[in-house]
């Protein structure tokens, strides 16, 4: 595990520092505002930031900070479970592929290929249509759409290490395909693997805003960053911060990352 | 050089044999397309008569609903009856209204088609004249300007660009309406009014993936080793760039565009929501709404369908452009 983390380290460390903190801003955060995320008060709509609601109030005057809190959480972790469910088995059936047998390639290629073929957006939609819009749902909707891409990243990075003198070695000395997988293979496709994990990442949290933002994703009373936007559209009149500020933090969270991803990518 | 020549032959009495393969893929991708619009819409033990009849129907009354929507027959045949509609532009009856699906898609369609090629006509010429400059003049301020905004505009959601076109816009200055108003255009002057947003927004999404694509591929080419060697001759920078780099990179260009263009497909649907424009996004993501399944098939098989064809066309370009492609 430790000489895991040891790999993660160095190349991508700056987006993995970042997802980290945004995992925590998820977890903590909801902890930082003493307001009530859901309360309807007497306040008045969409008021200008003061002392008690910080980035004042949304909709129905409940307080836009505290939502906004709650709001990362929910994008947040949605995406990152959703993520790691495509990641992993993306990844498991990438190495199944290249080391188990032949028509087990050809099968999963040909499907992935055929779930490729149909926008993410659009399955997405076609899915929400008949399971509805529970946070399973999504989760797994999400976990379903992005899990052929991670598959194809990592059959690609398994079929290069596969090829490596040490996995020759491995077999000559008589190693089991799961010592082969977990000790050889595995290891050396980490780095790579943590880029696709952010990539992904960011296109979660894309479709699950859009999605969101559509009146299909999240539903009240739960609340995400796209959500926030679609309550608060009227807010935009007044420029109030219910509105303008989740479009900010959707902006700061995926940029941020991309912009790590990409300044580790020129450095090879 | 002789060689080369030699093996390009070669390659060109293969080129229909891969062109083939390329369109028997797509045809199969087309075939999973179907099965699994179909399957993960019949998935479910509970159907459409709980949806439409509510839970205090009789058995008697859902098993009469049943009949009329020919649920009671096998999981097989109504495959192939849906199958046999749709190869006859029969898509079903709506599940809200009862009317007939392909009815309803069809005046929303010609408006979805409008404003995405009206995006694309935008689009296309702006991102190849950036994205051919910005590889041209590499690394210099103006590449990394384009650089950024771009990687910006692709990392957000595609609704942010839209609502902040109606708030600097229609709400901050006053010039242009919120809504794409499509029914009462009569004049260019309202066309252009009604239209400018949902298509400036939509070419905004489109532009910053095909400005990234086309970029790269012009960059790629730029660093070949025969443009350095047309540059050690003494070739001028213009004959440089017109007679030896982009006749090479057309190709690549294309597939780029080609490809982005099918991320039109994802911003049609956000940004027919953001200004209520009347085309077929908006109606299935009505349609999602309310569980409208035939509806939503329907829409999802039009999209899905006009989404292989750019891909497909997308992968042709390259096999007939860029002899290494040709071996895949």
């Amino acid at each position: 595990m430790i000489a895991l983390l040891g790999k993660l380290r160095g190349k991508h460390d700056r987006a993995v520092l970042l997802i980290v903190f945004w995992l925590f801003l998820a977890l903590l955060g909801p902890l930082c505002s003493s307001q009530d995320p859901g309360a309807i008060g007497s306040q008045p709509v969409f008021s200008s930031p003061s002392i008690t609601h910080l980035l004042g109030t949304d909709y129905l005057g409940r307080d836009t900070f505290a939502r906004l809190l709650n709001g990362i959480r929910h994008t947040v972790i949605l995406c990152f479970a959703s993520t790691l469910i495509a990641c992993s088995v993306g990844t498991f059936l990438g190495i199944a592929a290249v080391t188990v047998r032949p028509w087990l390639e050809a099968v999963t290629g040909r499907l992935a290929d055929g779930f490729l073929s149909i926008p993410s957006l659009l399955f997405a939609l076609l899915v929400i249509a008949v399971f509805g819009t529970s946070t399973v749902a999504l989760i797994i909707t999400m976990g379903i759409i992005y899990a052929p891409g991670a598959y194809r990243t990592s059959r690609a990075l398994a079929q290069r290490i596969v090829r490596l003198d040490f996995v020759t070695v491995a077999r000559a000395r008589g190693e089991s395909t799961a010592y082969i997988v977990l000790q050889e293979i595995l290891p050396n496709m980490a780095g790579p693997m943590i880029a696709d994990v952010g990539l992904r990442f960011i296109y979660s949290v894309l479709l699950l805003s859009n999605l969101s933002f559509l009146g299909i994703g999240v539903q009240p009373p739960e609340v995400d960053l796209g959500s926030m936007v679609r309550e608060n559209m009227l807010g935009m009149v007044y420029g109030s911060p219910a509105m303008i500020v989740p479009v900010a933090v959707i902006a700061v969270l995926t940029v941020g990352i991309n912009l790590a991803l990409d300044s580790s990518r020129g450095k090879g | 050089m002789a060689k080369r020549k030699q093996g390009a032959g070669d390659l060109n009495r293969h080129l229909p044999a891969l062109i083939g393969r390329r369109i028997f893929a797509a045809a199969t991708s087309l075939a999973f397309v179907i099965v699994t619009v179909f399957a993960i819409t019949n998935i479910l033990p509970g159907d459409a008569t709980d949806a439409l009849l509510g839970q205090g129907a009789t058995p008697q009354a859902i098993a009469a609903m049943r009949h009329d929507l020919g649920l009671d027959r096998s999981v097989f045949l109504r495959f192939w009856l849906w199958l046999w509609g749709v190869l006859h532009g029969q898509f079903g009856y709506s599940l809200l209204n009862g009317l007939p699906v392909a009815d309803a898609i069809r005046p929303r369609l010609h408006n979805s088609l409008l404003l995405a090629g009206a995006s694309a006509a935008v689009a296309v010429p702006v991102s190849l004249f950036l994205g051919i400059t910005s590889a041209i003049w590499k690394d210099t301020l103006y590449d990394r300007a384009v650089s950024v905004l771009t990687l910006g505009m692709v990392s957000v959601p595609e609704f942010v660009i839209g609502t902040m076109a109606v708030y600097v816009f229609a709400v901050r200055l006053h010039v242009l309406p919120a809504l794409a108003d499509v029914a009462s255009v009569h004049s260019i002057g309202q066309f252009l009014r009604a239209f400018f947003m949902p298509v400036a927004s939509l070419a905004l999404v489109t532009l910053a993936q095909m400005v990234r694509m086309t970029r790269a591929a012009m960059a790629d080419t730029l660093s070949a080793p025969y443009i350095e060697m047309a540059l050690l001759k003494g070739v001028g920078p213009a004959r440089l760039i017109l007679v030896h780099a982009i006749p090479n990179a057309i190709g690549p260009i294309v597939n780029a565009v080609a490809l982005s263009l099918s991320s039109l497909l994802g911003g049609v649907v956000v940004i027919e929501v953001v200004f209520t424009y009347p085309g077929i996004a908006g109606l299935m993501v009505d349609a999602v709404s309310s569980r409208d399944v035939p509806t939503v098939q329907a829409c999802a098989l039009v999209f899905c369908l006009t989404y292989l064809l750019l891909t497909t066309f997308a992968d042709i370009v390259t096999i007939l452009s860029l002899p290494r492609g040709r071996k895949a």
